[in-house]
């Protein structure tokens, strides 16, 4: 179980090329923490940084004390699951898409469980239908289905492409936050809309050019 | 009717008549207004330079053969090979990609080339410069073009399979892992040319080893076999090196911590 006061992601003097400087910044363990901004603020390189894609160029960043240059990256990975804007799906059937993280770990699920975590994300597809059918909210519903499926502690979110109707961006937001809340994971979520990180978040940040420009506690 | 049992001598006088040709290409481009015909003297006069000093030089290792002698040809052609292939991808590859190069293609070709002299053959002596030099020749040039193919079909996946590949990241994958529809893709690339030519062979066109032999005299059923022979070595050579090389040539796309950079 995860200490709801504990301190999960740390940047400490975090410093990436030109596009992020954050001295101090901790990320709440067991929470739903949002990083908002206008774009092209660093909001989705903190991610990366987090999903260990790129290393800091300087300073520090730990994950429960430990720092992520120290962690295995793959096994980092395993724990620290990152749904991208636009998530990309391999050709092939929804059921191949869903499997597709878990066989890398030489482990398979029955076709139950895939039926369960379509329907947590209101996914009403056949296991067979050819993925290049669906529409951009179906395919990033099913992209989180996958990571779902995976059952990592920590969910990072980039704000759904805006590709997306508001609506259907809202309903996936909604959903994530429902399945992190319900599974005690630990959600950070990147969103351009104040309104959204304002009705999920315990934590708020906003990052401006690249920098910390506050920070906000909810909880 | 009777074979002819040796080769027809050709005088120079009877290769001079040859050069007719150029001349009639120099002709057409000069009419047509092509500028191309400094470059048709120069390669025509190149072609010549080089096939003479080369089969001055191979008349000369035929009538001393030694081990060294041979196995010194063998590591030039291999050291050629690997140059030109570096020098061809020269601004898309980073020190650790030329490193797997210079590895791989003698790694790939020198074992298929033992083989193939040795137990199939069965070259007597092992080294006899007649059989080895133009047997190692092939192998290694299709494996070179093998390689060639395949970085450039590996270059461009990265290039444009980028995304793709870091998804395979982000859902837990090994760098190995994630390049594995990037590493087939690439063999088949590189793999498929040899294919393609065994399909025609003998109906589309004649190979020039064969039709070599048929020329100076060798019965046709023999310079079939030899066909056919260095045929599943080309591909073996092809095969092997190529692999190697997307196997290992593919890691060096990652660093230390297992993320994507832009330049191996």
């Amino acid at each position: 179980m995860t200490d709801h006061n504990e301190v999960l992601f740390k940047f400490e003097g975090v410093r990436y090329r030109d596009v992020l400087f954050i001295d101090d910044f901790a990320i709440p363990a067991g929470k739903i923490t949002c990083i908002t901004g206008a774009s092209g603020g660093g909001k989705t390189t903190l991610l990366r940084l987090l999903a260990k894609l790129v290393s800091p160029d300087e300073g520090t960043l730990t994950m429960f004390d430990e720092s992520l240059s120290e962690r295995h990256s793959v096994m980092h990975r395993r724990e620290v699951a990152l749904l991208s804007q636009q998530p990309i799906l391999f050709p092939g059937t929804v059921a191949d898409n869903l499997r597709v993280g878990l066989a890398l770990e030489g482990k398979d699920a029955t076709d139950m469980d895939l039926l369960a975590v379509m329907q947590s994300v209101r996914l009403k597809q056949a296991l067979d239908a050819d993925v290049e059918h669906l529409s951009g909210g179906e395919a990033q519903r099913l992209a989180l289905a996958r990571v779902l499926l995976l059952d990592r502690p920590v969910i990072l979110l980039d704000e759904p492409s805006s590709a997306l109707d508001e609506e259907t961006e809202s309903q996936i937001i909604q959903m994530v936050v429902d399945i992190v809340k319900a599974q005690g994971k630990t959600l950070v979520m990147v969103t351009h809309s104040t309104q959204e990180a304002r009705r999920h978040a315990d934590v708020i940040a906003t990052l401006e050019n690249g920098r910390l420009k506050g920070r906000d506690d909810h909880a | 009717m009777t074979m002819p049992e040796g080769v027809l001598d050709l005088t120079y006088w009877q290769v001079g008549l040859a050069y007719g040709f150029a001349l009639m290409v120099l002709v057409m481009l000069k009419r047509r207004g092509i500028p191309r015909e400094k470059l048709l003297v120069w390669a025509t006069f190149r072609m010549t330079l080089q096939l003479v000093l080369v089969g001055l030089l191979l008349g000369w290792v035929f009538d001393h053969p030694h081990p060294l002698l041979t196995a010194l040809i063998v590591c030039v052609m291999v050291v050629f090979a690997v140059f030109t292939v570096l020098r061809k991808f020269r601004e898309e590859m980073g020190p650790r990609l030329k490193k797997v190069v210079m590895v791989t293609l003698p790694l790939g070709t020198l074992p298929v080339i033992f083989f193939f002299i040795l137990i199939v053959i069965q070259v007597r002596p092992y080294f006899n410069p007649r059989y080895v030099i133009p047997l190692t020749g092939m192998i290694i040039g299709n494996s070179m073009t093998g390689i060639s193919l395949g970085l450039r079909s590996m270059i461009d996946h990265f290039k444009h399979r980028h995304r793709e590949i870091e998804q395979w990241l982000i859902l837990g994958a090994y760098p190995s892992q994630a390049v594995d529809g990037v590493v087939n893709s690439s063999f088949d690339a590189a793999i498929l040319p040899t294919l393609n030519s065994m399909l025609g062979m003998g109906i589309i066109f004649l190979p020039g080893m064969m039709s070599g032999q048929i020329l100076s005299g060798v019965d046709p059923t023999i310079a079939i076999l030899y066909q056919i022979a260095i045929m599943m070595g080309i591909l073996g050579g092809v095969s092997l090196t190529t692999y190697l090389f997307l196997r290992f040539g593919s890691r060096t796309f990652f660093n230390k911590q297992h993320q994507l950079v832009q330049k191996a």
